[in-house]
């Protein structure tokens, strides 16, 4: 990238937001040219669990329950149309998904949690199981259980194909993807925008600001705000077994080639992606408390990714007042919300009515609780 | 394909893989006896059933994985062999009942 590039729109970070936001502009006719740090970024698309998760999500928060649905309820036409597209299958599954509660106080908060989401938020539909009806749709669960939450909106993919496709994708449709970054500056200047790369220079007529946990710094050069910070999930990962976990659960579930994934941990430390034996072994008994028969499989992998956190939990999705044409886009469920930020989200930020849910996400609402 | 040094020679021990007997040298790893022997494969893998034979011989590819002693998805190459030992081809996946 030695000349200046010119672009109709940029955005800036490859992750799954980024990715997916550019996949679907360059649908729409744009030639977005996404500008990623490549593989040295933080890159919590990278180390995501891969669920597609409503359940309990949203509570307080009507409309983030509706977004959170509504990608749940399009992810199977996008992950077809992602296959089609690129050639590339994500291992999209929606069977459902599974609370799975280890002790009664966690099974009671759970049952009132849930109970209040289906309250708050009409079409959120869940069950709560007792032991017999949680064993007799997951053989080998232990009989100590508590119970456990099903909620049909729930689902899964493999979050390292979703990536790689929408990459793919996005080169298919027209757009570029240039592992030039960090974008180091963004500067405004009237008509549009000049982005400073490790490489050179960008122009583009708008930009989007996908930057995860690098968000914070760029959004604030075109007067927006991204109050994130990062939060660390670790996850162990186990030999290829036969399947026998069709449904997700919060704290394990089966990839489509056998492998088991546990999880996970929010801590708060910092920038540190790393793991802990400690906290490998509170995820490993946590596992085979439920799982019983898991007690003599191997473990092979073991993983720390930082979550790009908000203050509330639900995305940040804002378009400048200041500086038009700047938007940003930011979360921690990168993988839940990908088809929402593919279809609605970039058909807004393509020049679209906003979606009834879009407005809600401003962070303008972290400035409203501050003044209160 | 593969010819031990000529210092490296020692005694020898006997295993069993998939059942036929093999003379193997004290000190070798499951996965070195594997290709010393020149045996076509010593797994099939889980997505599309294809032979594999011992990669890296340092313990990162899982390549080398074999059923030993009745354990499954074990790193041959990290496995010394001992008189006696029954090694299985590792065929696909873990077998797993709940």
């Amino acid at each position: 990238m030695s000349a200046t590039i010119n672009c109709d729109i940029a955005v800036v970070g490859g992750g799954l937001v980024g990715a997916a936001i550019a996949y679907g502009l360059a649908g729409r006719g744009l030639k977005p040219v996404v500008v990623d740090e490549g593989d040295v970024a933080y890159r919590a698309s990278r180390g995501n669990f891969g669920l597609i998760w409503v359940q309990g999500k949203g509570l307080g928060f009507d409309a983030y329950a509706r977004w959170t649905r509504l990608s749940s309820e399009i992810w199977g036409d996008f992950a077809q149309e992602l296959q089609d597209v690129t050639g590339v299958d994500v291992a999209h599954r929606r069977p459902g998904g599974l609370e799975v509660c280890v002790d009664d106080a966690e099974y009671q908060e759970r049952a009132e949690e849930l109970h209040r989401l289906s309250e708050q938020t009409p079409g959120f539909e869940y069950e709560l199981l007792d032991p017999a009806a949680l064993r007799a749709l997951v053989p080998g669960l232990s009989e100590a259980l508590p119970g456990g939450a099903y909620c049909p909106h729930d689902g899964h993919a493999n979050p390292l194909y979703l990536l790689r496709a929408l990459h793919e994708g996005i080169t298919r449709k027209g757009g570029r993807y240039l592992p030039e970054g960090p974008v180091s500056a963004i500067t405004p200047d009237g008509a549009g925008f000049a982005l400073t790369t490790r490489a050179g220079r960008l122009r583009a007529e708008r930009v989007v600001v996908t930057a995860g946990l690098g968000s914070k710094a760029l959004a604030s050069e075109v007067g927006l705000d991204a109050p994130v910070y990062p939060n660390r999930g670790q996850i162990l990962v186990t030999e290829r077994v036969t399947p026998f976990l069709e449904l997700p659960t919060a704290y394990l579930r089966q990839t489509a080639e056998g492998s088991l994934q546990l999880g996970d941990t929010h801590e708060d430390v910092g920038l540190d992606d790393g793991t802990t034996s400690a906290a490998m072994k509170a995820i490993a008994a946590r596992a085979v408390k439920s799982f019983p028969f898991l007690e003599s499989v191997r473990l092979v992998r073991a993983w720390g990714a930082l979550r790009v956190m908000t203050p509330d939990g639900a995305p940040i999705y804002d378009a400048s007042e200041r500086h038009s044409g700047a938007f940003l886009a930011t979360c921690h469920s990168g993988v839940t919300l990908a088809a929402v930020h593919a279809i609605p989200l970039a058909a807004w930020i393509a020049g679209a009515d906003p979606p009834p849910e879009v407005r809600s996400f401003s962070a303008e609402r972290f400035h409203v609780q501050t003044a209160a | 394909m593969f010819k031990p040094l000529p210092d490296s020679r020692s005694g020898c021990v006997t295993l069993t893989i998939d059942g036929q007997s093999l003379s193997v040298f004290e000190g070798q790893s499951v996965a070195a006896a594997v290709l010393a022997a020149g045996l076509a494969s010593c797994r099939t893998t889980v997505v599309s059933g294809s032979p594999r034979l011992p990669y890296c011989m340092m313990g990162l590819c899982f390549d080398c994985l074999m059923e030993i002693d009745g354990v499954p998805n074990c790193q041959a190459c990290l496995v010394e062999v001992r008189e006696g030992m029954v090694v299985r081809r590792q065929q696909g996946r873990r077998g797993l009942q709940p």
